[in-house]
């Protein structure tokens, strides 16, 4: 997709550093605290799935990667500032975040691909430019002038992933995309974004309870269960080294 | 008896003294509302459910406070505005005020809550993502609007506290009717009647079919699919 793009500058920044780095993190949401991260690095180029039951803290740790979510505790950095030293719009507007439902707006696909292009004032012109492939690879390009309320479930969330992919995020925050959906869809939109963001060394991070997707999308997993990040490591080591209780209840339950 | 010229000046201010009331109560109510619905503060529901009691405030006791205000010895009675136009629209606003507030912060309520994070994910600055919430909830917002119009268009009490029913000057069309009713003039109250009915009518209906433009979009339309 980015290949005839110029060398990207990103590359000029220490390889070494993380991207995204978490110490000691505390979230808490209506005096509960709901979930613990000790430590935690995201290297840039790496796809982090995050798993784990139902209630466990993984989708407050996504709102607290996209700055909409204030720490009780501790400091989330990126590229080495602490978040709430960045300016929170300018922040955002370096990364992009997919809920667990399409969420879109009453409007054609194109207008709700190109909405955060809008966002950040590019004219019209360059904003096609910039939508048409996507919708190509999404396999959308049909659908362009459909209002969002005539599309199918699994046609919405692929609106959904084309209007973050657009934005070509520095940082992409995705929550159970595909939960929704019927498994042969979930299937083939699994199959398409998997090509995607290897294709275009992506740095992701991806909300799943389904073990098997978080292999098929990641380089490592990250198991978040009982409001503490509990593990990282391969899907193979998880299953076959699991590293607390917790980890073997969450396992147990999935292989049931 | 009522000749032309007077009934057509009598409708020209209500309609213009419930225009402006109504365009001001929406600059109030539709930021109040919004931050109503929007925001997380201790307190929200305690002002929600005050907004929500405004909604059916009796509009005589509004005539009476509002009176007591511009009263000439009353704290803002230096202004000189009680049995003006102006005193009208005054009591009016206040009237319509906490419907349009109340319905706006319904209105955005029945939003997905989630959809304003998704815009700030996407990189809305705050009124962006202000102005694409009140996009989405037009419809609603629309019917706010309709019903504060409907509220102080067919409001009397107020109107005859605090303008006084003085011909040519603070006469509309609920007032003119009050009063023609208690002369007994029933023929004229009920040709003012009508006339205020077909207005009512004539405007919800552009309100309704604007409404019904945007929605019709939305419905599925085979004939362009391919």
């Amino acid at each position: 997709m980015d290949t005839a793009k110029e060398p990207k500058k990103r590359g000029a920044v220490s390889v070494e550093e993380p991207l995204i780095e978490i110490r000691d993190l505390l979230m808490r949401r209506s005096g509960r605290d709901v979930l613990q991260v000790d430590a935690l690095n995201l290297r840039r180029g790496e796809i982090l799935a995050v798993v784990g039951p139902n209630g466990g803290g993984k989708s407050t740790l996504l709102l607290a990667l996209a700055h909409l979510l204030r720490p009780a505790r501790g400091v989330i950095r990126f590229e080495g500032k602490p978040l709430e030293d960045w300016n929170a719009l300018e922040y955002r507007r370096r990364i992009s975040f997919v809920f667990q439902s399409p969420l879109l707006l009453d409007m054609t696909v194109e207008q709700n691909v190109e909405l955060g292009l809008r966002f950040r004032g590019i004219p019209k012109e360059e904003r096609r430019a910039r939508v048409h492939p996507w919708l190509k690879a999404l396999g959308i390009e049909s659908l362009a002038q459909r209002r969002a309320a005539q599309l199918s479930g699994g046609e919405a969330q692929r609106v959904s992933l084309a209007r973050a992919f657009v934005l070509d995020p520095e940082l992409l925050l995705l929550d159970e995309p595909f939960a929704a959906l019927d498994p042969p869809t979930r299937a083939r939109l699994l199959e398409d974004m998997s090509q995607i963001l290897k294709a275009d060394h992506k740095t992701a991070v991806f909300v799943t309870h389904n073990l098997d997707e978080a292999a098929k999308l990641s380089h490592r997993v990250a198991v978040v269960a009982e409001g503490r990040f509990q593990q990282a490591g391969t899907a193979h080591e998880i299953k076959t080294h699991p590293a607390g209780k917790a980890v073997q209840v969450f396992l147990k339950e999935l292989s049931q | 008896m009522l000749f032309n010229s007077e009934i057509f000046q009598i409708t020209a201010l209500s309609l213009q003294v419930s225009t402006i009331a109504t365009g001001i109560s929406l600059l109030i109510g539709l930021p109040f509302g919004t931050w109503l619905a929007l925001g997380d503060f201790r307190g929200r529901s305690f002002l929600l459910s005050i907004i929500n009691t405004g909604m059916a405030l009796p509009p005589v006791v509004v005539g009476l406070v509002v009176t007591m205000m511009l009263w000439r010895s009353g704290p803002l009675g230096n202004l000189r505005l009680i049995y003006t136009p102006a005193a009208i629209i005054i009591a009016q606003t206040i009237i319509a005020v906490p419907v349009v507030t109340g319905l706006t912060a319904a209105a955005i309520e029945s939003l997905d809550p989630r959809l304003t994070q998704q815009l700030l994910g996407l990189g809305a600055s705050r009124l962006q993502m202000v102005w694409y919430v009140w996009r989405e909830a037009r419809l609603p917002l629309l019917a706010a609007l309709m019903a504060g119009f409907g509220a102080v268009i067919s409001e009397v009490g107020a109107s005859m506290m605090v303008g006084g029913n003085i011909k040519g000057q603070t006469r509309v069309l609920t007032t003119a009717i009050v009063l023609e009713t208690s002369k007994g003039e029933f023929d004229a109250a009920l040709a003012l009647s009508a006339l205020l009915l077909v207005l009512t009518y004539l405007i919800n209906l552009a309100l309704t079919w604007i409404q019904q433009k945007s929605r019709k979009r939305e419905e599925p339309s085979a004939w362009k699919s391919r």
